[in-house]
């Protein structure tokens, strides 16, 4: 089903203040419900293509794999709905389309990327990611993480060896523990959340959450919700001013209305047919 | 190499190089920094930088030497250290550590291979066990923590240990990722000048402050490097700036302005 009435999408990348290339990747397809951040690593220009080939692979392979199949629908093998199935084997995808290139051409010799990738379908949202990019939720005026970073950082905090404000202060914030790409085989972290009419969605690459306190970048989502391409220039340019050391790539989705799957409403005109 | 920063009343006047192991400080022309002010003495200071270090001493000037706002006779030079010579102001910056370019090399986002860390953790293991260290109780994350330096010393050298590490991009960053520098900038506050609050003042000392009224006009004050900002957020009319109305970007505000919003008159001010 489309999803363009009840979704706002608008996604704004830049190199940054220090960085000459971008290595950074956003892509959506408002239509289908899916949206791509991706932060590349590896020398000269094999991040870019690192972040490039994950979030094309993913949106032409979603766009395929939805044509095809309901992703409310529950999977066979798991009685779960389909999302989550569908979601994960265009991730392998992207994963064995970049470790391929990676392994066949020497320039491109260690790339990887960080991936996040939300699917709207059903009032929900289906959130899967690896690495450090990360997903916010804004709703009823409460700003929160949704997904937790597989960093070096994330560890020592859960482990309680360091605390969060120490974290802000570590040398070790680039070091990520799990990336597309970089071996054969990778396990995103998959989970599922209900939307509300309201949510505003803000992915965001280290770019942002580095340079840019979780307090700003919520009061700035909350004060300038109303104009999401102004909100999106205002995040981009908070982290440059406080320094634009990385990439900084934002993509906000606003969930304008409910978006329940076609079931419902075909099972209610059937019943009423009757 | 560490310098200092003249300024008076928060404005930069020069930036010295300590290239010189004496380096004086006073009124009169001789001195390698002369301060042509009468609050400073002939002779009023030196600072003596013996490889990385400096010391900054008083040569018994009439009004003294103030660091950090203490009255110093003899102090050793920190970073960022304020010395206070009358209205003037010299700010010690120590040397600057790896160029931009390095550092940013630093930051860039790499990989922890699991099986380069494995590898890198029971080294790890093994020193600590023969070393008798308490490694017993420590998390896994910890001999991660460890393997992560250790990944990063022997990122080359890994190559026994994993066959693929060639293309292991782990390395440890050699510097801490500085904190990003709040610059110093004069607070911004506006008051309004119409309606039922008239002569309320508001400081703008977040990073962005929103004005109006929602559904009607809004717009948003931003607080950045360069100075304050407006920019329309919302609404089918543009704030206007001293009578002329806003473009789509975001509009500079200088001190005085007055800015009218949803139908209400206030005044931009900096309070320095």
């Amino acid at each position: 089903m489309d999803l363009t009435h009840a979704l706002e999408i608008v996604s704004s990348t830049d190199p940054g203040m220090v960085r000459s290339h971008n290595e950074d990747s956003v892509a959506s397809d408002a239509a289908n419900g899916v949206v791509v951040l991706a932060d590349g690593m590896g020398g000269y220009n094999a991040g870019e293509v690192a972040s490039g080939m994950a979030t094309t692979v993913i949106v032409t392979e979603m766009q395929q794999a939805l044509a095809g199949a309901q992703p409310h629908q529950p999977d066979p093998q798991t009685q779960q709905p389909m999302a989550a199935r569908i979601v994960r084997e265009q991730v392998l995808k992207a994963n064995t389309s970049i470790y391929q290139a990676a392994q066949s051409q020497p320039q491109y010799a260690g790339m990887g990327t960080t991936l996040v990738v939300c699917l709207f379908y059903d009032d929900r949202v289906l959130v899967a990611h690896i690495g450090d990019s990360r997903l916010y939720l804004l709703r009823a005026g409460e700003f929160k993480q949704v997904t937790r970073d597989h960093s070096l950082l994330q560890e020592q905090i859960d482990s309680g060896l360091i605390t969060p404000e120490q974290a802000k202060h570590s040398q070790h914030k680039n070091l990520v523990t799990r990336a597309l790409g970089i071996d054969p085989t990778v396990e995103p972290e998959i989970h599922e959340y209900p939307t509300k009419a309201g949510d505003l969605y803000l992915l965001c690459s280290d770019g942002l959450c580095d340079m840019v306190d979780d307090e700003d970048i919520g009061m700035t989502l909350q004060a300038l919700g109303g104009n999401l391409k102004l909100c999106a220039q205002q995040l981009v340019q908070m982290a440059n001013d406080n320094g634009g050391r990385d990439n900084v790539s934002v993509i906000l989705v606003r969930v304008l209305r409910e978006f329940p799957a076609a079931r419902g409403v075909m099972a209610k005109v059937f019943a009423w047919l009757k | 190499m560490a310098k200092l920063i003249l300024s008076m009343d928060g404005l930069v006047l020069k930036e010295i190089p300590l290239s010189k192991e004496r380096t004086t400080i006073g009124r009169k022309p001789h001195n390698d920094i002369q301060i042509d002010n009468l609050a400073v003495s002939g002779e009023h200071a030196v600072i003596v930088t013996i490889l990385n270090d400096s010391f900054l001493e008083d040569l018994g000037s009439t009004n003294g030497t103030v660091v950090n706002g203490n009255p110093i006779k003899k102090h050793f030079l920190q970073n960022n250290d304020v010395v206070e010579l009358g209205k003037y102001k010299l700010k010690f910056v120590a040397e600057a550590a790896a160029p931009a370019a390095e550092k940013a090399d630093f930051e860039k986002t790499m990989v922890l291979r699991p099986s380069a860390m494995k590898a890198a953790a029971e080294q790890a293991k093994a020193m600590a066990a023969a070393g008798g260290a308490a490694a017993g109780q420590a998390a896994a994350v910890a001999q991660r923590a460890a393997a992560v330096q250790q990944a990063g010393a022997s990122a080359a050298a890994t190559g026994t240990a994993d066959k693929d590490a060639k293309s292991a991009p782990a390395a440890a960053p050699a510097a801490a990722a500085a904190a990003p520098a709040r610059p110093a900038q004069p607070l911004g506050a506006i008051q309004l000048l119409s309606g039922g609050n008239a002569g309320k003042e508001l400081e703008l000392n977040k990073p962005l402050t929103t004005l109006g009224k929602p559904g009607v006009q809004v717009a948003v004050l931003t607080r950045r490097p360069q100075g304050y900002f407006i920019t329309h957020v919302e609404g089918a009319n543009r704030p206007t700036v001293n009578g002329a109305q806003i473009g789509a970007a975001p509009h500079a505000l200088k001190d005085h302005d007055v800015i009218e919003l949803a139908g209400v008159k206030m005044e931009f001010f900096l309070k320095g």
